[in-house]
């Protein structure tokens, strides 16, 4: 029904814009991982030195291990306190929950750079928790651990990406047929038999999806670390920042910029191919 | 019922699933709470109680002139963002729903990538770019960025607005013998219009809270997020809980009205299915 000129008109800007202004710019960061540096300047020399370099020092390996460590708690800590969330929501939320829905829904979009700083001002050494430790007379001396540091990094990023994680499960829960959990009651099993067999297979396809979103996003990223981690919080997208910062190697950070984009994408696709596995049709 | 069975265990279970429930929200909003409070303290950010509560931090933030320059400077990226991505989007978003060329499947993951993917990732990529384009970072780059990032929140929220439209009306308007571009201003687009707002609001808010692609591409003038935390490496004040909590503010306000529009379009849809014999 649409002619033919409708769909190249339709077609053409967006195909160009997206070519010129996101396929481009990643082929460069690609591209940039097999040159080199010499004396400050850019040279177009096509090898795999960066890759070797990046293996064989073992300071990169455990950053990237590190940041490995510190996604993988944030996914587990966003899941533990989002599903039960999101369970509570979906079977006993009652006349409530459209208003639950949506406060939960809200800090979504309230800014990054805002929360994190909100945590800052609660973890310093003469920050909120400080405060109130000592006016309980709990604690004498400020108790420094809790800013900079890699829990520090956790916990920010737990309370950011946990709405995250939340909603992709509470999808998946209001869509799990409620016959199918009284039908399972009705059969004789318990409440845990009911979810461990019958809801939380259901779940998994959005359990994956808000699990592979905590995990990325943590992976790379560099503000919260610079927020709250102080050094031993640094994570891999602090290596490549300075990289391309102070440190001026663009092409060894193209190239770790190419690893994290390797990891993430193969993750992607895992989930997905795990998701179409458990998904119910 | 399903919940009501085997008694008291399962109350039990009940109760402590609401306890537990109640404990996720205070977490997810224990900070903001703080943040807020403690913008009235006169003596800093930290520390407890917080006592002599004051508005001068308000009072100073509304002094600075700095701050009212970011303000402004994201104000504008935030409007030239949510034209561009709108329009791109929109076409993006008709590419997919109506035409078939080859790589669509790739263009199609290609558009969502800034969505999924570490804004570092995106934002060092526009940089090389910008710099192998022979371009000073620079406001207008950030607007480029954050414009181009978003055209997925626009082609996501459009294409779902399209596979959702009736295709008759558009069938009828050609067949009555209304060209392609009047059916595009008179069917096409009005039938768009709560999808639109709903995106646009939504590329508005995200660019004015945009930090890690922001991070690389900005040259002398900041946007406020990035006003914001080059005043946190210079040591801090209540003023910075003042802007934030305002920050707050509009963000929740924007989200409500965003709301309210996708879920009348949702009413609108749903008369629409009662009234279809």
């Amino acid at each position: 029904m649409y002619s033919r000129t409708y769909k190249t008109l339709v077609s053409i800007p967006p195909l160009l814009w997206v070519g010129l202004f996101l396929l481009l710019p990643y082929g460069l960061m690609f591209a940039h991982s097999f040159w080199a540096v010499h004396d400050g300047v850019l040279v177009h020399q096509w090898n795999l030195h960066n890759y070797s370099t990046l293996f064989s020092k073992p300071v990169y390996v455990e950053v990237l291990l590190r940041t490995m460590r510190i996604a993988a708690s944030v996914t587990l800590f966003s899941l533990l306190l989002g599903y039960p969330l999101a369970y509570y929501l979906s079977f006993h939320g009652g006349a409530r929950k459209e208003l639950l829905y949506q406060l939960v829904i809200v800090p979504l979009w309230v800014s990054y750079l805002v929360r994190g700083y909100a945590w800052k001002t609660i973890l310093g050494s003469e920050g909120v928790l400080n405060g109130f430790l000592q006016y309980l007379h709990l604690t004498h001396e400020p108790v420094a651990f809790l800013l900079y540091s890699p829990f520090a990094v956790v916990l920010v990023l737990t309370h950011i990406y946990t709405p995250f994680v939340f909603l992709p499960i509470y999808a998946a829960l209001e869509h799990v047929p409620r016959p199918l959990v009284e039908a399972s009651h009705d059969l004789g099993a318990s409440s845990a038999q009911t979810f461990l067999r019958v809801i939380l297979p259901l779940s998994i396809p959005g359990l994956l999806a808000g699990a592979t979103f905590a995990f990325v996003l943590s992976l790379g990223d560099f503000l919260a670390p610079l927020l709250v981690g102080g050094a031993s919080g640094t994570m891999i997208a602090n290596v490549v920042q300075s990289l391309f910062g102070a440190a001026l190697d663009w092409p060894l950070g193209a190239a770790i910029s190419v690893c994290i984009l390797l990891v993430i994408i193969s993750l992607l696709f895992l989930t997905e191919r795990l998701e179409k596995r458990w998904s119910f049709k | 019922m399903v919940f009501q069975m085997s008694g008291t265990t399962s109350t039990r279970r009940a109760r402590l699933l609401t306890i537990y429930a109640a404990l996720v929200f205070i977490f997810i909003y224990f900070p903001v709470i703080v943040l807020i409070l403690y913008s009235f303290n006169r003596d800093g950010v930290g520390g407890f109680p917080p006592r002599h509560l004051t508005l001068d931090w308000y009072r100073q933030l509304f002094a600075d002139a700095s701050i009212w320059d970011a303000v402004e400077n994201s104000l504008i990226v935030a409007a030239g963002s949510v034209v561009l991505a709108l329009i791109l989007g929109l076409l993006a978003a008709l590419a997919l729903d109506r035409a078939n060329f080859p790589g669509k499947a790739l263009f199609r993951r290609l558009v969502l990538l800034p969505l999924i993917l570490p804004g570092i990732i995106t934002g060092l990529s526009l940089l090389m770019f910008a710099v192998f384009a022979g371009a000073q970072p620079s406001l207008f780059t950030v607007f480029l960025g954050h414009g181009t990032a978003l055209i997925s929140v626009a082609t996501t929220e459009l294409f779902a607005g399209l596979q959702k439209m009736d295709r008759a009306q558009e069938e009828a308007s050609l067949d009555l013998g209304a060209t392609p571009w009047q059916t595009f201003w008179r069917i096409t687009l009005p039938n768009l219009k709560l999808s639109l707002i709903a995106s646009g609001l939504l590329i508005f808010t995200l660019s004015m809270d945009e930090i890690a692609v922001t991070f690389f591409l900005i040259g002398r003038d900041n946007t406020l997020p990035l006003e914001i935390w080059g005043r946190l490496r210079r040591g801090i004040t209540p003023e910075i809980n003042a802007v934030s909590s305002l920050i707050f503010a509009v963000s929740v306000g924007l989200i409500l009205i965003w709301y309210r529009v996708r879920t009348r379009g949702l009413g609108a849809e749903a008369r629409e299915l009662l009234e279809r014999p």
